[in-house]
């Protein structure tokens, strides 16, 4: 491939280039532009956890004032099929679980519409449902695959004789609830039909993807479909596909001739927009009185719900992480009647990494080895489960970094004496990792006659910066001034670009965008006299081919999170005190934006470790905690000042850029560090996430009573 | 509609970034919605419509409100200052300036709101209102020293789930320079 050099001009660490439209409130996102005659609608969740809808007192509803329509299973459009049983929304009288929307009133206010919604009488047909996640359920099940594509079992040498061989054995099982993605902008869309088709401004993370699917749903040519997502307000992985609001909005769009505008109360995210399902993770160690592996099994179980199989892909890490000749990593699942889970930033790297550092961290004082050393003892020469040499592998350099900016040297390893009155101190680490993906993607790159630059593409900025980083791409291959180039992307006009999720949109996107300026920077250069035509020139670039490649490589990024909390005694709180992450991800295209990716990962990480707290009620059937004031994201005083580096890395083997993702490792080694340093701190080891202290304090007074 | 209107709806004048706006509104509106639907004035977001995330703070008579918590019709007569009515023209409040300047955002849901807190936040401390972190001999007297602690405790009604807040306690830092 072209080795891509950076350009000596360009800024590193440019300022967010639509940072002025978000200070403003000038960028609008996808309810923020209401077109002439709109309606709005409002969704009903089912009431019930399991059954049948057998009857919705629509006539009731339809008298009251401003209410134009009730779409039901009874009147709603048909849908065609999209290969995604979620959105296929008011097709039958099914409820698969509670919170499925059963119902949508459209009327001419959003008072007018939440009302009648509220005073929808629906009748139901309820039957048994099973909610209750298990480590021996009896409908779990071995999957083909877990999410990712990831094979759900493989199997190296002899795990079980190794096991039983090994002179230091570990066996310890982490559980951690749902989490939620609870982005702060709920799902939403304004949705349209007129002689050019639909038109759907929609929140997500991809609008060729939501294109593609509504063409399909619609029956309509992809052509005849127009979605926009020019600013989107988070979505961590929950707006990655499709969502109910866009179909919801487009349909009822459609069955009353007028544009529809939906917007998701925040309480019906939990059931609507996937959640990370809950995990009970088995993490056995078998390692000599070194520390030195020899066998390691990660056996997950975990659920997904009667609609869709969807499997937290926990166990994948551990295929790539530590030297194991003796290894088995299984997934099981049970299809309960609970809402679909899907991706949640990392899925699988957080969950997995969580219960495999966290039994790192216990072998380590097993064998009275560091945990910095101890992982270092067990770095691989080749990913162990493919046997490919790694393209790069900077686990053990940001380790050896990250302890010396944290001052981890010297550490008294003891748990427990560290007091200052009530207050119990402590410091964890963990390692990250995460995969390299790419995907294919069309860009285009257009040189107008005043010297300036626009490139297209159909990326989306989520909040990574992909807007800014995407015209250093260009600039950089077209030689040109960064604030030459104007790059246009967050519509479905533009050429076809894959979703910004698994870490790979600057890779993807930019991987196109790179190809088109090079080929249009060569176009220009072979005639370099001539003056250009008042068009302007155009180049497309399409990376099917490249982005197809396989690799004789494992491609991933690592990463080293410390941390240092505070454990009150008295009240069993944990306050994280320092938060320092260290990365290897290739080369960094912007300082400035990715040191923001990577702590706000690393705030999500420690939102799953201390606060993040989902229940399942089992006779409701329902995540009990559906709301921001119950399910408990980190708020600005929860976060110390956290520290985010990176290493050099230079990998040939990734793309033109030389970058990996950056959007998830932050979050991956983040909960263990955190649950790692609290047993440092107080001596106590629990294995379930949240450390919440009302499941802290009893095991401190325990402690403190004991002789 | 039109018949329950009169029964449903009231008059009211808003003062909305400096100008005087008179308004039909259902009495159910919120002063979230009344900006939002009513003036077109979008900045201001719906986070959780519940007071929980803090996306729809703005200015009334000057102090920091959820917009959803309260109904436009029961602000009448009163002041409203929307996150579009912090720049002077062309120029960025120098919060707003902080905020570009520090990556104190992402995806930039939350921050309209955040900025409306962090401009009320410093003629909070300007005027010497104590919050859970400061310290009791400071009281009472002069304005409170904004220590990244202070900023943290009084930030923490606006939720940003990009995890920005390192960097928006760095800028509220610079701003209250």
């Amino acid at each position: 491939m072209t080795r891509h050099e950076p350009a000596t001009a360009q800024p590193r660490a440019a300022v967010r280039r639509d940072a002025r439209q978000k200070v403003t409130g000038e960028a609008r996102y996808a309810v923020d532009r209401t077109p002439p005659g709109c309606l709005h609608a409002c969704p009903v969740p089912a009431a019930v956890a399991r059954g049948r809808v057998t009857a919705v007192h629509a006539d009731e509803i339809l008298r009251r004032p401003g209410v134009h329509a009730v779409l039901t299973h009874e009147n709603a459009p048909r849908l065609g099929d999209a290969d995604d049983p979620t959105l296929a929304l008011l097709q039958e009288d099914r409820v698969p679980h509670r919170g499925w929307f059963v119902a949508v009133v459209v009327a001419d206010t959003p008072e007018n519409a939440r009302a009648a919604a509220d005073a929808l009488r629906i009748d139901y047909a309820p039957s048994e449902h099973d909610v209750r996640l298990s480590a021996d359920h009896p409908r779990l099940y071995t999957p083909e695959k877990a999410n990712g594509g990831h094979p759900a079992v493989r199997e190296r040498g002899d795990f079980d004789t190794a096991f039983a061989a090994s002179p230091v054995r570990l066996d310890a099982t982490y559980t951690m609830g749902a989490l939620h993605n609870h982005p702060m902008e709920p799902h939403a869309a304004t949705a349209w039909w007129d002689d050019d088709g639909l038109t759907v401004y929609d929140s997500s993370q991809g609008a060729t993807t939501v294109r593609d699917v509504l063409a399909r749903l619609f029956r309509q040519p992809q052509q005849r479909i127009t979605v926009v997502s020019a600013y989107v307000g988070g979505g961590f992985g929950s707006k990655g596909t499709p969502r109910p609001p866009a179909v919801l909005a487009a349909m009822a769009a459609r069955h009353t001739g007028r544009p529809v505008r939906l917007a998701l109360p925040r309480r019906d995210l939990p059931a609507a927009v996937g959640h990370r399902a809950p995990t009970v993770q088995r993490v056995r160690i078998g390692a000599a009185a070194d520390g030195t592996i020899s066998a390691l099994a990660h056996d997950v179980v975990t659920q997904t719900s009667t609609v869709k199989e969807f499997v937290e892909q926990a166990a994948v890490p551990a295929r790539t992480m530590y030297t194991s000749p003796h290894s088995r990593t299984t997934h099981r699942v049970v299809a309960l009647d609970v809402p679909t889970p899907s991706w949640m930033r990392a899925p699988g790297e957080a969950s997995g990494m969580y219960a495999l550092e966290a039994a790192m961290d216990e072998l380590a004082e097993a064998v009275g080895v560091d945990p910095v050393e101890l992982r270092l003892r067990n770095e691989p020469d080749a990913e162990p489960d493919s046997g490919k040499p790694f393209s790069s592998r900077g686990l053990a350099e940001c380790l050896r970094d990250g302890a010396r900016r944290f001052g981890w040297a010297g550490r008294d390893p003891r748990p427990g004496v560290r007091r200052d009155g009530d207050v119990l101190s402590g410091t964890g680490v963990a390692a990250a990792t995460y995969p390299v993906l790419v995907s294919p993607s069309r860009a285009s790159a257009h040189a107008a006659p005043d010297g300036r630059f626009v490139v297209r593409v159909d990326a989306t900025d989520i909040g990574t910066g992909a807007r800014t980083v995407l015209a250093q791409i260009a600039a950089e291959a077209l030689g040109a001034p960064l604030d030459s180039v104007r790059v246009e992307l967050g519509s479905s006009r533009l050429p076809d670009a894959p979703v910004a999720g698994g870490s790979s949109g600057t890779a993807s996107w930019g991987w196109a965008v790179h190809k088109a300026c090079a080929a249009l920077r060569a176009t220009l250069a072979s005639d370099p006299g001539r003056t250009l035509p008042p068009e302007g020139v155009t180049v497309e670039a399409d990376t099917k081919e490249e982005a197809g490649r396989t690799y004789p490589y494992a491609r991933h990024a690592f990463g080293a999170h410390f941390a240092e909390v505070r454990v009150d005694t008295a009240t069993g709180e944990v306050r994280v005190g320092r938060l320092l992450g260290v990365y290897a991800v290739g080369r960094v295209l912007n300082a400035r934006t990715a040191r923001s990716q990577f702590i706000g990962g690393m705030t999500m990480g420690l939102g799953m470790a201390l606060t993040e707290h989902s229940t399942m009620d089992p006779s409701f059937g329902d995540f009990r905690e559906r709301d921001l004031a119950s399910y408990h994201v980190p708020v600005c005083a929860d976060v110390p000042d956290i520290e985010a580096h990176w290493v050099e890395e230079h990998d040939p083997h990734l793309n033109p850029m030389g970058s990996k993702g950056i959007g998830e490792i932050g979050i991956v080694g983040t909960a263990a560090a955190i649950a790692n340093a609290v047993h440092h701190a107080c001596g106590v080891r629990l294995r379930d996430l949240p450390l919440t202290p009302d499941r802290l304090l009893p095991l401190l007074t325990t402690r403190a009573s004991a002789p | 509609m039109d018949q329950t209107l009169s029964e449903r709806a009231s008059t009211v004048t808003l003062r909305v970034n400096g100008t005087d706006r008179s308004l039909t509104l259902d009495h159910r509106t919120t002063l979230l919605d009344a900006l939002r639907d009513h003036l077109d004035l979008t900045g201001t977001k719906k986070g959780c419509d519940h007071g929980q995330c803090g996306a729809c703070t703005v200015l009334l008579d000057g102090r920091r409100v959820n917009g959803c918590l309260l109904f436009a019709v029961a602000c009448a007569g009163r002041s409203v200052t929307t996150v579009e009515g912090l720049t002077d023209g062309e120029v960025l409040h120098p919060v707003q300036e902080a905020f570009v300047a520090r990556d104190a955002l992402q995806c930039g849901y939350c921050t309209p709101g955040q900025i409306c807190s962090a401009v009320a936040l410093l003629d909070e401390a300007a005027r010497g209102e104590p919050s859970h972190v400061t310290p009791p001999e400071r009281l009472p007297g002069g304005p409170v020293p904004l220590t990244p602690d202070e900023i943290r405790e009084r930030m923490s009604g606006n939720i940003c789930r990009c995890g920005a807040y390192p960097n928006i306690v760095a800028a509220i830092e610079e701003a209250a320079r």
